[in-house]
């Protein structure tokens, strides 16, 4: 269903192990595998702590995996260094939870907004005003909001000029890290069609992390979800709800309280947490929450298997053929 | 047993919530949504007489169990408080001591409402923890906040909350900072203390989803205003306000509305 020259950013086998106290180690992300697209949408879900920020923080160059390459344009970012990095910034962009706090309070909108910009002497000092005003408008603000500062305007507003800086540059990618679930339901519908317009006119490949996979399913292309730093899906978003396979995804889905849900029903859930990352048992993440476990998860942990093009599950149940779904 | 008739609540003389009713029998749930800023919270705050600041109810009356809330003397609250009516709120780790341990708090709590030894107080804490399923109870009341999840920590809320078996619970986005699977969870929880005490809650939310699945009653707020009010079929399915519909249609929902 994807282009494969449209491949624009590969990740192969990147795995991040974090130092822990008592020398032990935290792994954030195992062994994952994933690819972005020219105008498409990966959305990946989890559970808070499942190594979901950790993954995406490698795309954008904040953090650097402990093993495992990324490839952008068949160059591995990992390995960049200096003006090289510096240069290759301008293409994935970042938009952030809480845009409140990735602004500078005493900075006017039109410097946050042309500040990249200005660091790669993209324009002059007397273009300023033309050009945020440009971006304002195609982020469906008034022009006069150049003169604002971050407090004075809404969350979804400063949504919106996150969202604004994050494209000056023209980028290839952004990743945008729960960038809704601070606003209100309304907001985020109005973000998400803003998103979906700009990702349309501009031909962005998205990086979305949610929680919510009812958000994520609306607009995204393909899903991953993970568990404790491994991929444990990967579908096609429109197949979600007909296609989802691996017993964690359809916990996460049988969790949501959806206003067209059947409320005679009473609501499923796992009942236990999700272990610590610190101590993930050996085999299969997800087996003492799992309902189907058997012998072999807890010896051995599943990998990713392909059951039809673009949908891959890692899951004991699956991994051979003709096993029961 | 709550009424709530036409209050008006102001800070500093505006008007924040105006001509406010709601009335809720015994072993009901209601649900308030609406965006944020719509006053939901001082609602509430305003029935537990915890109006943050300069907040005062200006018109109106608040009746509990037949009498008003609003003359209560501070000795009278705090016989009220914590155990006739108690609040959930939505992150119950802000509301705990970060420096002291669960159990010294809970039996803090206990004893100032009951006359009893601090040993008895500490297996009545231990109790109510595994009663809301938190395994070990005797551990955590030794271990700090921070040493909790998001989850174990809302259920520490809720066993505090629930000991004194309330009449009324009042919650306010009790499950707003948790995981789908956490807040699955803690919903259930809410529902089962329904059943086993009735026990009446108020619960104010902005997600619909899980508004409309413990609420038989569903009141709509917007500027401080009651927009639309009804039980779930009319809320969901025939409401005839804009507003609302403008909100439900903004919920995703699986299976629903692809922009791509």
């Amino acid at each position: 269903m994807f282009d494969e020259k449209d491949m624009i950013l590969e990740a192969r086998h990147v795995t991040r192990r974090f130092p822990a106290s008592n020398h032990r180690t935290l792994v954030a992300c195992n062994d994952i595998n994933l690819k972005l697209y020219k105008g498409k949408t990966l959305g990946l879900v989890g559970e808070s702590g499942c190594g979901k920020s950790t993954f995406m923080r490698f795309l954008a160059s904040l953090d650097t995996p402990t093993e495992g390459e990324i490839f952008f344009h068949g160059q591995d970012m990992t390995k960049m260094k200096g003006e090289t990095l510096r240069q290759n910034r301008q293409k994935i962009q970042m938009v952030f939870q809480d845009p409140s706090a990735s602004f500078n309070p005493k900075m006017k909108i039109r410097d946050i907004i042309c500040e990249p910009l200005m660091n790669f002497g993209r324009i002059k000092k007397r273009e300023k005003d033309a050009v945020a005003r440009k971006y304002l408008k195609l982020v469906d603000l008034p022009g006069d909001f150049a003169d604002r500062y971050p407090h004075n305007m809404s969350g979804g507003q400063r949504q919106r000029v996150a969202i604004a800086r994050a494209i000056v540059l023209e980028p290839e990618i952004v990743v945008m890290d729960e960038a809704t679930c601070a606003l209100d339901v309304s907001v985020q519908k109005t973000i998400i069609e803003l998103v979906v317009k700009l990702q349309k006119e501009k031909n962005i490949a998205i990086g979305f992390i949610a929680h919510d996979l009812g958000l994520i399913q609306s607009f995204a292309h393909q899903i991953a979800v993970m568990y404790l730093g491994n991929i444990v899906e990967v579908l096609p978003a429109e197949e979600l709800n007909i296609c989802a396979r691996h017993p964690y995804t359809k916990a996460l889905m049988g969790a949501i309280f959806d206003i067209h849900m059947d409320f005679s029903k009473k609501i499923a859930s796992i009942e236990s947490e999700a272990p610590s990352p610190l101590d993930v048992p050996a085999g299969c993440p997800f087996q003492d929450r799992c309902g189907h476990c058997e012998e072999i998860c807890k010896r051995e942990r599943p990998s990713l298997t392909e059951l039809e093009p673009g949908h891959q599950v890692a899951c004991h149940i699956f991994g051979k053929k003709g096993g029961k779904s | 047993m709550l009424k709530i008739k036409d209050v008006t609540i102001s800070y500093h003389d505006r008007p924040t919530v105006k001509d406010f009713n709601l009335s809720l029998g015994q072993g009901k749930i209601c649900s308030i949504v609406g965006e944020s800023g719509s006053g939901k919270t001082t609602v509430i705050r305003a029935v537990l007489g915890l109006l943050a600041g300069s907040g005062q109810v200006t018109k109106g009356d608040i009746l509990f169990g037949g009498k008003s809330l609003l003359s209560n003397t501070k000795e009278q609250w705090r016989k009220l408080r914590g155990t006739d009516i108690s609040m959930i709120f939505q992150d119950s780790g802000a509301m705990i001591n970060p420096t002291r341990t669960i159990g010294k708090q809970f039996v803090e709590y206990i004893r100032t409402h009951k006359n009893i030894q601090k040993r008895e107080a500490w297996d009545m804490g231990v109790k109510m923890l595994e009663r809301m399923r938190l395994p070990n109870g005797d551990n955590i009341m030794k271990s700090y906040p921070f040493q909790l999840s998001g989850g174990m920590r809302q259920r520490v809320g809720i066993a505090m909350a629930m000991t004194f078996q309330p009449k009324l619970l009042l919650a306010d986005e009790p499950t707003s900072a948790l995981d789908v699977t956490t807040q699955a969870q803690i919903v259930r929880q809410m529902m089962e203390l329904r059943e086993e005490y009735q026990t009446s809650i108020v619960v104010v939310t902005h997600n619909l989803g899980v508004a409309a699945y413990m609420a038989d009653y569903i009141l709509v707020m917007k500027n401080g205003e009651i927009v639309d009010a009804g039980d779930r079929e009319l809320i969901l399915h025939h409401s005839k306000s804009d507003y609302t519909r403008n909100l439900l249609d903004a919920v995703p929902s699986l299976g629903g509305v692809r922009y791509v």
